[in-house]
């Protein structure tokens, strides 16, 4: 086997294989490397007594040093929660009207959202926050309920049609066709006059009479909606329930309701008002207007009076 | 421990004498003497060199004005800035760094093959640590034969009087060596007042320690066994050295046999010009013998050659029985051809295509300093939701601009649209009345101003690509613009 034979240029031993005519000396290791080589076993055998090391039936060896990687996490958590505490105060003691009088706060407040929206609001709201029919686009500039801060706020806390909640947001569209209340064939005129609204049909004077007779009270002589009431502006390019025909049809005769939470009970002030500043950045944010401004406006500052 | 002596003899079979094989060898001390020549000048030289430029650099001052550091020379890990006199390098383009250090690759087999194991004999921090290790050694101890009796003597007061001195000189050299280091990843003059008034951050104290215990132990006393053993710079020479490479040889075909003075006077003729004194041992610093021929502890420092030269001189023959020679030439030489001059094996293809590759990087890499733009912009386009439908049937896209000032004084830049006509853009910090074509940034010295863009279009406009420009509106006028994508939904008309 193992043919060891002295190697005649340097006189060391050969270990004794050969590849193909290469052969290996022999040659003795230094001994500083055999101390190293305790070292390491000397650092392996303080490591296991100071460091959690062996498993055992029921659970591992502990280590004197009493380390565990839940106990690490645990305390970078609390000192991260400690470097968090005073932007979590100043935001609860901040109403949220004067956010944007600070801005660094008003960042944070819109990083902090960002993350919380990702726990609570994406179930619905998707990850972009755009929304699906049903379920509203934050990103856009149509809000049902108005889109600055303080509005954004108060919905966020009271939820819309939320069981238990008696300061939720409430609407209720009456189920024209379901409870008889229109016919079909009027349910097709009022249709194509809605979709006139935005000028994807030809107007019609039946469809303009429903119209009046049933719609406008809570939607505008105009269709352009009103936000104390939560109807959608149906003047707009965007439908809530969908635009076509048929969806217009369909919310008519038997309309949707949807549901959101109310956030107060659940959340604390201070997340509310980070994950209202982060809706309110996507891009359709409304100002906070705080005197009555011209006519026109006047459903905006109603909104503001919403309980 | 019980293993066996080193170099226990046994009988084999045969009745030949093997050495027993051990395991494990102690490592042998080196003492080697002092020498003086031109090579050993030479390595004075480089000495100084190196270690003035390691211990002066972070000193150097650089004008940048009042937004950049002056420090000439300065690793800011901090802020993400590299400084290199007037050149500031930026995370992204640290292809610059990664450039030097392919030519600094490059540069070494460059070394390897026009002179050999260069780097290992002169330049080599390991090297030159060892020989002021060294020195420090002979000023303490004495030369080669003082070391080698105190070695040798038992432990006493004056033993380890001494032994305490030496460490202690060691210690503060390496004390400044590891604390040199730090001066270079901060501002030098600041650091250093900090660090002896403990203010400096602990990272700076754990580096100074961390690299003042591996020069003690590495240059005070691991030494040539960090070459022959942990290195793998002369394991992968022993693979790059050829014949045509130039390195130190013993002229065996001149030396050999050996003889003393007083034999070669008795029978001239029966030996070669070694005399045998062993002073090419003697001086070593790895504490090799070069006449066994090429081998991996030899770090090529020619400290032999100055030793072999003086003796030759003394003994009246030619100089460089131990020479700077390459392995074809030895063969040549031995064959009794001419010598050729050492210039001509500087210039084999190997060398030559080194010197190639290596210059043109080093020119690749000026002209793409020298072409730079200071000024640049990136876009990442929102992707979730890719557009965005408006209440006015228009589309809106989202992009995330960043906006390089890369200048140390603060710069006005226009970000504009380029293509997509009809389309306007604004800012999250303004209302969307206010949408423009091509807008005003004041963007901070040496900074990135990141800033939120939604880019809107009139209903019915199709997806298609477009640009964001940007040009700094002071007299340099950089440009730059960068490519996107505007998204908007399927038209079926």
């Amino acid at each position: 086997m193992a043919n060891k034979r002295i190697d005649e240029a340097t006189g060391v031993e050969t270990v004794g294989h050969e590849w193909d005519g290469i052969e290996e000396l022999n040659t003795p290791l230094p001994r500083w490397w055999l101390w190293s080589f305790y070292a390491c076993i000397v650092f392996a055998i303080g490591y296991c007594i100071v460091y959690p090391a062996w498993p055992l039936l029921s659970h591992g060896t502990e280590g004197v040093l009493g380390w565990t990687s839940r106990g690490q996490l645990a305390s970078e958590m609390n000192a991260e929660e400690a470097r968090r505490e005073p932007i979590m105060e100043a935001l609860a003691a901040t109403p949220i009207e004067k956010l944007p009088d600070n801005p660094g706060l008003m960042r944070a407040a819109i990083e902090g959202g960002r993350a919380a929206f990702k726990v609570n609001c994406v179930q619905c709201h998707g990850a972009g926050a755009a929304g699906s029919p049903g379920y509203p686009n934050l990103n856009d500039d149509d809000w049902l309920w108005g889109g600055d801060l303080k509005t954004i706020e108060t919905t966020l806390i009271h939820g819309i049609r939320q069981p238990g909640d008696d300061q939720t947001r409430f609407s209720q569209m009456p189920a024209f066709g379901r409870d008889g209340i229109l016919t079909s064939q009027q349910i097709g005129q009022v249709t194509q006059y809605v979709q006139s609204l935005s000028g994807k049909a030809k107007p019609n004077a039946a469809g303009a009479q429903i119209f009046a007779d049933n719609c406008a009270s809570c939607h505008g002589s105009d269709g352009r909606g009103m936000r104390q009431f939560g109807a959608p502006n149906l003047a707009d390019a965007i439908w809530f329930y969908g635009g076509s025909p048929a969806a217009i049809t369909r919310q008519i005769t038997t309309p949707n309701h949807g549901v959101m939470p109310s956030w107060g009970g659940r959340l604390d002030p201070a997340t509310i008002k980070m994950l209202a500043a982060y809706v309110h950045s996507l891009g359709g944010g409304e100002d906070f207007e705080e005197v009555a401004p011209q006519a026109e406006n006047a459903s905006a500052t109603e909104t503001h009076e919403q309980p | 421990m019980n293993s066996p002596e080193p170099l226990a003899v046994t009988s084999n079979k045969k009745g030949a004498q093997v050495p027993e094989p051990v395991l494990y060898a102690k490592r042998e001390p080196v003492f080697n003497r002092r020498i003086d020549g031109p090579f050993r000048r030479f390595k004075w030289f480089i000495m100084a060199v190196t270690l003035a430029i390691y211990y002066i650099t972070p000193w150097l001052r650089w004008d940048r004005g009042s937004y950049a550091p002056d420090q000439a020379v300065l690793i800011d890990l901090a802020h993400r800035r590299f400084y290199m006199f007037g050149i500031e390098i930026w995370p992204h383009e640290f292809y610059f760094v990664a450039g030097m250090l392919i030519m600094a690759g490059i540069g070494l087999f460059l070394v390897t093959s026009a002179v050999g194991r260069a780097w290992c004999g002169y330049a080599c921090p390991q090297t030159v640590w060892t020989d002021l290790f060294q020195h420090v050694d002979r000023l303490i101890d004495g030369d080669r034969n003082a070391r080698f009796r105190l070695y040798k003597a038992p432990w006493g007061p004056s033993k380890i009087a001494r032994r305490l001195l030496k460490w202690t000189i060691y210690l503060a050299i390496s004390f400044a060596t590891g604390g040199a280091w730090i001066l270079y990843f901060a501002d030098a003059p600041s650091l250093f007042r900090d660090f002896f008034s403990g203010q400096a951050a602990p990272i700076a104290y754990v580096t100074v320690a961390i690299l003042t215990t591996t020069t003690f132990v590495l240059g005070g006393f691991m030494r040539e066994q960090v070459c022959i053993y942990m290195c793998p710079w002369p394991r992968i020479q022993t693979a790059m050295l050829d014949e045509k490479s130039l390195i130190v040889t013993y002229k065996d075909w001149r030396g050999e046999p050996r003889g003393s003075v007083k034999k070669a006077e008795k029978s001239p003729d029966s030996f070669g010009d070694c005399i045998d004194c062993g002073q090419c041992v003697a001086v070593c610093p790895t504490g090799i013998d070069i006449r066994e021929g090429p081998q991996i502890g030899c770090i090529t420092c020619a400290l032999c050659i100055d030793a072999c030269d003086r003796v030759m001189k003394e003994v009246g023959r030619p100089r460089g029985l131990i020479d700077y020679a390459t392995l074809d030439d030895c063969k040549r030489e031995a064959a009794g051809e001419t010598p050729r001059p050492v210039w001509r094996s500087l210039l084999h293809p190997r060398t030559l295509i080194y010197t190639g590759v290596w210059a043109a990087i080093g020119l690749a890499l000026l002209f793409a300093l020298g072409t730079r733009s200071r000024t640049q912009i990136t876009v990442a386009p929102d992707r979730n939701p890719p557009y965005m439908l408006l209440s006015d049937g228009s589309v809106r896209n989202a992009y995330t601009v960043k906006l390089r000032n890369m200048e140390s004084r603060p710069r006005d830049m226009e970000i504009a649209l380029t293509g997509l006509p009809n389309a306007k853009m604004w800012s999250d910090d303004m209302p969307r009345e206010e949408a423009v074509r091509a807008m005003t940034r004041k963007v901070p010295a040496d900074s990135t101003d990141i800033v939120r863009l939604y880019v809107v279009a009139p209903d019915g406009t199709p997806a298609q690509e477009f640009s964001f420009a940007v040009h700094s509106l002071d007299e340099k006028g950089e440009t730059d613009s960068t490519e996107t994508n505007f998204e908007a939904p399927e038209t079926s008309e």
